[in-house]
Formats: C-alpha cells, structure tokens, sequence
C-alpha cells in the first residue's frame, strides 16, 4: 500500500533538467532513502515533494490523490511534514514553542479568542505545551526547553526540526540529511529515532549523506544522479550496483572498487 | 508556564500602577496632556510591533490608517450626524477593511518592496484627505466635535489622560494576550521562517493579513482617540512624516516587546517637549539622540536593557 508516490517528476531551472524521470513510492512504517552524489537533484526533488517548488512535469500522489500543486501548508493539512537540509528553525522562538508551532493544525486557531484570551486558550496551550515537551523528550531536547532555540547547538536544531516535523502528527515524513553535522553518537540517536518514527506506522523518506546510516535503516533506496534515477533496490543491491559506484566514484574509481 | 501567564499580568499591573500614580507628581495640566499623548501613541505603536515585530512585515504607511481613523471622528458627527463613538468604531472597521483589501496583494510582497507598497497606501489616504477639502477641510484641517457619552460631555486634559491611559491598558493587554497563542506563535513562525511556518501547516497569507489588520485597526482607534482629545486635525496626522515616526517608535523600544512600544513612544513624544530649551538644535539633538542609540542598542531599549540587567542579576 502506497501512501506517497511521485510519478515520472521533472523540473528545469533555466533550460537544466534538474530532475527528470524521477518515480517513487513509500508505504506507511517504510523507509526510504534517496541518495546521490552532491547536486544529484535530492534536496530539489524533496522542495517538489513538499509543495515548495512546482515541477514541469509529473504528479506527486498522497493516499491516492494527486497533490502536486497543493502549497506546504495544504500538504502539511494532509499529513506530509518535512525537515530542512538547512537548518529552518525559529531562530528567537524557545525549542519549545517551536515544537508547539509544529502543532498548529492540531490546535484550534481562532483569532478572536487569541486576542481575548479565552479560558479555552490557555487550556489548549496548556496542552500543545505538554504534547510539545514529550517530542522534546523524544528526540533528547527536554532540557532545552525553555532555550531560545537559535543558541542551541547544531546537531541539537537537527533534532529539533524532526520533533517540530513529528509534531503534527504526520503519515509522512521527509527528512533531508537529518545526520549532516552530527557526530557519532548523535548519529546513533537520530538512527534510533527514525527507526522509532517509522515503527509508529509513518512513512519516511530520507535523504542522508551518512551511508552507514542509509544502509543499516532503509528498507528501499533510490540512487539519483544528475536528476535521473540510475537505480533502486533494497540497500544490498544498490551497494554491489556498478552504476552507484560509478556515479559516486568515477569510472576509474568504480574499477578500483571492484577489484577492492 | 505559570510563570509566563505571571509574567503578562505582571506587566499590566505594573502599567497601570504607572499610569495611576504619574498624576500625582504631575504639577499642571499641560502633563497630562503630554503624557495623553504618550498613552495615544504607544497605543498605535504596540498595534504596529503585532506586524513588525511578531509578524515581521514593515509598514510605512500606517499614518494612513491613524488619519482615517481621525477623520472619521470628525466627518462622522459634522457631515451624516453619527455620535462621535459610533464613529471611531466606523473608522475602525474602515481602516480594517482597507487594510485587508490592500494587504492581500501587497503582503505577497517582502522586505524594500513591502516598504514601498505600505508607503504609497499611505501617501494616497494623506492625499485624498488633503484634496477632498469639501469633506475634511483640506490642508487646513477640520474641528472634531466633542465626545458624548450618555448626555456626558468629554472634556478636560485630565479625563482624557484616564481614557487614553485606560485605552493603552487595553492595547497592552490584548498585546501580551497574543503573544503566546497558536495565532501570535504563527506570526512569529512565519517572521524567523517563511518556508518552515508553510511547512508547519501555517498558511502564510492569511496571518500575515491578520496582523496587518490588527495593526491597522491600533492605528485607526488611536488616530480617533488623539483626534477627540485634540477637538482638531490636520491632513500632518495621515502623512508620511508620522508614519515614519510611529515606525520609529516601535524600533527604537525594541521589536517584539509590547513594554518597548510605550517607552519609544514616551521618548519620541518627550524628547521634543524636553528639548525645547534647546530651541533650534531641537530637531538636530533629537536625530542624534536615535542615532545614537540605533548604534548602541540594536535591538531597541527595552530588550537591551532587560538583557543587561539579566547578566547582572547572573553574575
């Protein structure tokens, strides 16, 4: 059972095929890793994805329905969230609030009650805080509360774009190089929590550098270069596929992987 | 949390304690009318720290709104008889209306163009208020019909001090009230990161208009409330030199602080008042002054000063 799937995407920037012919297809509690060299298109296929860019060409289907024009907020509507490559946190917002913010479409927003300050209000802020603080003990960030989130460290607003993401409880979620910048064991962590993600029933879909990471998670991998798929498979096929090798390593290198 | 909520009360009672005991040192009546001034600014002010400070969208045209609210004081009871009440509460929601139907377009727009946009809205309300002299007298202005609230009369400074003060209580409240709900949060999601907010579910445009008509709705009421106290207007009240001042006022408090919207506009009322005695330096001190403390205090007084003392209190 698919829920997320792009059929056949393209997009140009000035007359450059910057992904074409791209297909995939995510069920729910699955991962997938997208990977490629740097420039292989990833990041730019994830802005189509999520709403961000409109592509030329193709559709991007969610349970069933094509979505491809809907804009980010209409597609975080429908259960899609997404993190950054880089870094999309609010800067003078505590970790906190800006996991509370990842609540939005969970809470009642009414502008007038807001302004008034209704009872019901501070009842709901009350708990989006409290739902808030328990993302924040998943991902490790309890602690850091009440920190303004732009003095957190680097790898800990990694963390925090995911609990902010896991925060509107999505059935899909796209993570773009979620380990970049972490060191080991804060790669065990993020490790560890996209594998508790995705054991709850979401689909994940993961763009990652880190290919000890990619291998040991993903249930499915797709290898793009220069905007076009070259192959996909479950992580052992891709791993032994002389094409990836080619594309990450060159020609010469691939050879010498082979002999290796 | 019961800090927080501790906090926004804090601030209130603080204020009205403030506005309470200034009559007491107060030796005449010209104070009162100073600091009535005051408590009318900072009230337009808090108003345009919802849009520039929480929402981050400029607006240099929001005299604009001020003197449609003004003018509506005024041309309400003298051209169609509406009581003077009823009239601010129409400026209100025409100020409201404008700003909703003008924010939709322009509010796609970022940054110097916003700037601009927002500039040429209110270059075109001061416009039309100075040429339609038929209804609003033109450059010369208009008198404003002294307000009645149930067979009693408004008047005196020192009435107008308690309203406005009672009004700026109000603004403040409802102010610190927005800051921590899913609509204030939205707006500050959406100022550290357009794309990220988006991605969150937040629909960009619509809160952004929203603050842009709160804001606009601050400026109007206050444009009525200075109008009444005055009992006069001219077209300088809707012009771009006050729009850059109410602007300043908000920067210089400081950004996204409700206290720093009344302490900015308490120096920009008082400065001149106060440097009066230095005649025609006047407006040269008062330059230097913003200046000054631009370079000194980026963030605006109120978050500087609260930072210092926070290290001081650490150490």
């Amino acid at each position: 059972m698919t829920i997320l799937g792009a059929r056949d995407i393209g997009i140009s920037f000035g007359g450059i095929k910057a992904i074409d012919g791209v297909n995939f297809s995510v069920s729910p509690g699955q991962i997938l890793s997208i990977i490629g060299p740097n420039g292989a298109g990833k990041t730019t296929l994830f802005n189509i994805v999520s709403g961000v860019y409109e592509c030329d060409q193709g559709r991007v289907e969610l349970s069933g329905e094509d979505v491809t024009r809907l804009t980010p907020d209409k597609l975080a509507a429908r259960g899609l969230s997404r993190t950054f490559q880089n870094l999309q946190i609010f800067q003078r917002m505590t970790a906190a609030e800006n996991v509370m913010v990842g609540r939005h479409l969970r809470e009642r927003c009414n502008l007038l009650a807001d302004l008034f300050r209704l009872p019901s209000v501070t009842r709901q802020n009350s708990e989006t805080r409290e739902a808030a603080l328990t993302l924040l003990d998943d991902v490790g960030l309890r602690s850091s509360a009440d920190i303004a989130a732009g003095s957190l460290s680097y790898g800990a607003c990694k963390r925090l774009e995911i609990a902010r993401a896991l925060a509107a409880e999505p059935r899909v979620l796209l993570l773009d190089e979620p380990a970049a910048g972490c060191n080991a064991v804060e790669t065990e962590e993020i490790d560890e929590l996209i594998r508790r993600v995705a054991a709850k029933g979401i689909a994940v879909v993961l763009v990652e550098h880190d290919m000890k990471l990619v291998m040991k998670i993903s249930n499915h991998i797709l290898v793009l270069n220069r905007g076009k798929p070259i192959a996909e498979g479950a992580p052992r096929e891709v791993r032994d596929n002389p094409a990836v090798l080619e594309a990450y390593l060159g020609k010469h290198g691939a050879k010498e992987a082979a002999r290796a | 949390m019961l800090q927080k909520i501790g906090h926004r009360y804090l601030t209130l009672i603080a204020l009205a304690v403030i506005v309470a005991a200034l009559p007491l040192i107060f030796p005449s009546s010209y104070y009162f009318r100073v600091a009535s001034l005051v408590w009318v600014s900072a009230f337009a002010a808090i108003g345009l720290n919802i849009l520039m400070g929480q929402a981050g969208q400029v607006s240099l045209g929001h005299a604009g709104f001020f003197g449609i609210g003004a003018y509506a004081v005024a041309i309400g009871p003298a051209h169609f008889g509406i009581p003077t009440w009823a009239a601010l509460l129409i400026g209100c929601a025409l100020s409201s209306v404008l700003a909703y139907l003008v924010g939709r377009p322009i509010l796609k727009l970022k940054g110097h163009y916003l700037a601009i946009a927002t500039l040429g809205l209110g270059v075109l309300v001061a416009l039309v208020i100075t040429t339609e002299s038929r209804w609003t007298g033109g450059p010369d202005g208009m008198p404003v019909a002294k307000l009645t609230l149930l067979g009693w009369r408004v008047s005196g400074s020192d009435t107008w001090y308690w309203i406005s003060g009672g009004l700026l209580l109000l603004g403040t409240w409802i102010a610190l009230n927005l800051n921590d709900t899913p609509t204030g949060r939205a707006f500050r999601a959406l100022h550290d990161s357009e794309v990220a907010a988006r991605v969150a579910g937040i629909d960009v445009a619509r809160f952004k208009l929203q603050a842009f008509v709160i804001a606009a709705a601050y400026a109007s009421v206050a444009g009525s409330v200075l109008a009444m106290m005055n009992g006069f207007i001219n077209p300088d009240q809707a012009g771009f030199l006050h729009s850059v001042e109410m602007v300043t006022m908000v920067v210089l408090g400081g950004l996204g602080s409700v206290v720093g919207s009344i302490v900015g506009a308490a120096v920009l009322i008082t400065l001149p008042q106060v440097l009066t005695v230095f005649q025609e330096y006047e407006h040269l001190l008062l330059g230097f002054i913003i200046i000054v403390s631009m370079i000194f205090m980026r963030d605006g007084i109120v978050p500087t000063l609260s930072r210092v003392l926070a290290k001081r209190t650490q150490s």
